[in-house]
């Protein structure tokens, strides 16, 4: 299994420390990506994913990108149909995010960070 | 050019429809109402191409898990998990629920296809089956998109060769609800259920078939313990083979009114009448000749059980439970009422197929008439064929209600179906009620034209001549009496006959002993005259031998000139 444990994330861990004071309470995200190798739209939803992600969860996400070009099984294990895919496992309930996130406002509504 | 190529699908008469089964390497699409069963048309193609034609399948579902959907076949015997273990099967369930969805951007399904790739690799299969796609409309609001993957997806299954069946559900007014059909456009098949007067039929048509020919009739199927099965529709031609060869009925003064042989074999054989009229003793008479002959025969019973037929068959001396324990005899029995005509005749070409018999019989076939007359008369023909073309012979009884000559008439829809026809009737007279036979017609031979009574009894049928005579037709003890009658009458006639003989006789010899008297009269008359002669000759002789004395006395001399001319001599020589 090849997790991609990019900066982003290691950076989120660092600022969900320093936010810890601040805000106390705030729900750690678990993000994982399944894109399909290099192609073009993978590349933009890993770009535009993180963008977001440091926009609005900084500190406190965790994610994580799966090629599943490489990893076939894990598509069947994860329920992948459209790719690319965004599972948000943590905080319940569960949320799929299809696209490319180049809807922001969607990606909010998706996160449950704004109300639709 | 070189023919399409096709995948059999294993399915019991659906590869006869369609020439072969499914466009090989191709997608076929599948489409009906809800509980059209063709899920499990999808499904039994998969598991007969991994256990009879070793070839592996994927079945990726879309609504149901794998675990629902095994157990939900199992029931059919068939077991995924099994064949899953043994790599000749991939289950892959595709989860799709909307509510978690959330679509930000551009996707495609491509998550679809690696999993399709990863499965169809994993077991080298040859053989796919989507159940059902359209599921992923709900998913996705994208239907361009959609639209787009799932061209490609069809594509690239064609391009792997792989044999593909989509389930589709049935639109308004269109075959799928997604226009499917649009990206499949080598073989379409719909499915239909439909109840009418509350029994359900199953119903199949081949809408499409690209660059093959096919039955575009609507054919009848059937989903049972054992599977989908599908009625192979009747061959349009006559051309089944006939064989002169002659079995008997079983009631051997039956065969003496058939030329003294019995039917043909391969015929077929009705035998109607009203309730009680010995219709289901003849077919068990029938049956256990058949049996005897070391063949094998079908016995499918509407309205008893088995048991309950061989108990009452056991009465008149038939016992058809040794020949169920050697195996030669099958006997089935099920409720008319219980599905509709499609199902029974399916079920008995099932059973035929299983149990190879020389002989059916269907007790009663009236039974099965729980559709029109019209559809009756069809289904018939199609049984009627199949059997045929298989040379066996098919004994069906018909209950008819009526009881007099109109019955002949409203049985004629089935009639021109019929080989050999015997009619049993109830002739009530005297406080009675007996059984009466005649054959209405025997094609191919010199059948009799005599009403027959039929007594049964522990020995078995037997066939009696009725009386016929003054005109009227006599049965049961009616007849019995009139024999008698006869047979006084005829005593007395001749005693008279005797009598007269006697007095004749007597005369007779009174005449002989009056001849005789006349004769001896004759006789001694005829004796009296002669002697009469014979006294005047004497006497003339003697007269004149008196005169020839005289005349010597009287001329002495002349002694020696005794003669005739005396007279005139003595004339001469006396001047």
């Amino acid at each position: 299994m090849k997790r991609t444990k990019d900066a982003a994330g290691n950076s989120g861990k660092e600022s969900a420390k320093n936010h810890n004071g601040k805000e106390s309470g705030r729900k750690k995200y678990l993000l994982r990506l399944y894109v399909t190798g290099q192609t073009p739209r993978s590349v933009k939803s890993v770009e535009n994913l993180k963008r977001f992600c440091e926009q609005h969860l900084k500190g406190q996400y965790d994610m994580e990108v799966i090629d599943i070009y490489q990893q076939p099984a894990l598509a069947s294990e994860n329920q992948i149909i459209a790719a690319p895919t965004l599972i948000k496992s943590l905080p319940l309930p569960l949320r799929r995010l299809v696209g490319d996130f180049s809807n922001a406002d969607r990606v909010l509504v998706g996160l449950d960070l704004k109300i639709a | 050019m070189k023919r399409l190529d096709k995948s059999p699908t294993g399915i019991v008469g659906f590869d006869e429809v369609t020439n072969g089964g499914v466009p090989k390497g191709r997608p076929t699409i599948v489409c009906g109402g809800p509980g059209c069963g063709k899920t499990m048309f999808a499904l039994e193609f998969l598991v007969r191409g991994a256990t009879d034609f070793n070839e592996p399948g994927v079945l990726m579902t879309f609504e149901e898990t794998s675990e629902e959907m095994s157990k939900n076949v199992a029931s059919l015997g068939f077991d995924l998990q099994k064949l899953a273990a043994k790599k000749k099967l991939v289950l892959e369930y595709v989860r799709i629920e909307p509510s978690e969805i959330q679509e930000t951007g551009e996707y495609d399904l491509e998550g679809l296809f690696i999993r399709m790739q990863h499965a169809v690799k994993s077991v080298g299969a040859k053989r796919v089956v989507l159940d059902t796609l359209e599921a992923i409309f709900s998913g996705f609001s994208n239907t361009g998109m959609l639209r787009a993957e799932i061209r490609r997806l069809f594509r690239w299954l064609k391009d792997h060769g792989l044999t593909t069946v989509v389930t589709a559900e049935k639109g308004e007014g269109t075959l799928t609800r997604y226009g499917l059909e649009e990206y499949v456009s080598d073989c379409v098949i719909f499915l239909d259920h439909r109840v009418t007067d509350q029994i359900s039929t199953r119903r199949m048509r081949v809408v499409k078939y690209r660059g093959s020919s096919h039955v575009a009739d609507e054919v009848p199927f059937l989903i049972d313990e054992r599977g989908f099965s599908v009625l192979p529709s009747s061959s349009m031609k006559l051309n089944h083979e006939v064989s002169s060869e002659r079995i008997s009925s079983g009631v051997k003064d039956l065969d003496e009114m058939l030329e003294g042989k019995g039917f043909y074999r391969g015929s077929s054989i009705l035998i109607s009448g009203t309730a009680g009229t010995g219709k289901s003793s003849m077919a068990a008479h029938f049956a256990q000749e058949t049996c005897r002959n070391g063949e094998r025969c079908l016995y499918i019973a509407l309205e008893e059980s088995p048991a309950q037929a061989m108990r009452n068959m056991r009465s008149i001396g038939v016992d058809l439970e040794k020949h169920v324990r050697k195996g030669l005899m099958r006997f089935e029995a099920w409720r008319p009422t219980q599905s509709g005509l499609e199902m029974h005749l399916l079920q008995i070409h099932k059973l035929v197929e299983q149990h190879k018999p020389s002989t059916v019989i269907i007790d009663p076939l009236t039974s099965l008439m729980t559709g029109g007359r019209d559809q009756l008369h069809s289904m018939l023909m199609r049984l009627i064929d199949y059997l045929k073309m298989q040379q066996i012979t098919g004994f069906f009884t018909a209950l008819t209600t009526g009881r007099n000559k109109e019955i002949e008439e409203t049985d004629v829809g089935i009639s021109s179906l019929i080989d050999t026809w015997i009619f049993a009737r109830d002739v009530e007279l005297n406080g009675e009620r007996n059984r009466c036979l005649h054959v209405l017609k025997s094609r191919g031979m010199a059948n009799s034209n005599q009403i027959r009574e039929f007594v049964m009894s522990k020995e078995g049928i037997h066939l009696l001549p009725v009386y016929v005579g003054n005109g009227t037709m006599l049965t049961g003890s009616a007849r019995i009496s009139q024999e008698a009658r006869e047979r006084a009458e005829n005593l007395q006639r001749q005693q008279t006959a005797e009598e007269q003989q006697r007095v004749l006789s007597g005369k007779r010899k009174a005449l002989e002993a009056q001849i005789a008297a006349l004769r001896l009269e004759y006789a001694q008359e005829e004796t009296r005259a002669t002697l009469v002669k014979q006294q005047d000759a004497r006497r003339e002789r003697e007269l004149s031998e008196d005169m020839l004395q005289m005349e010597s006395f009287r001329s002495g001399a002349r002694r020696g000139k005794i003669g005739g001319r005396n007279g005139k001599v003595e004339v001469e020589h006396g001047s």
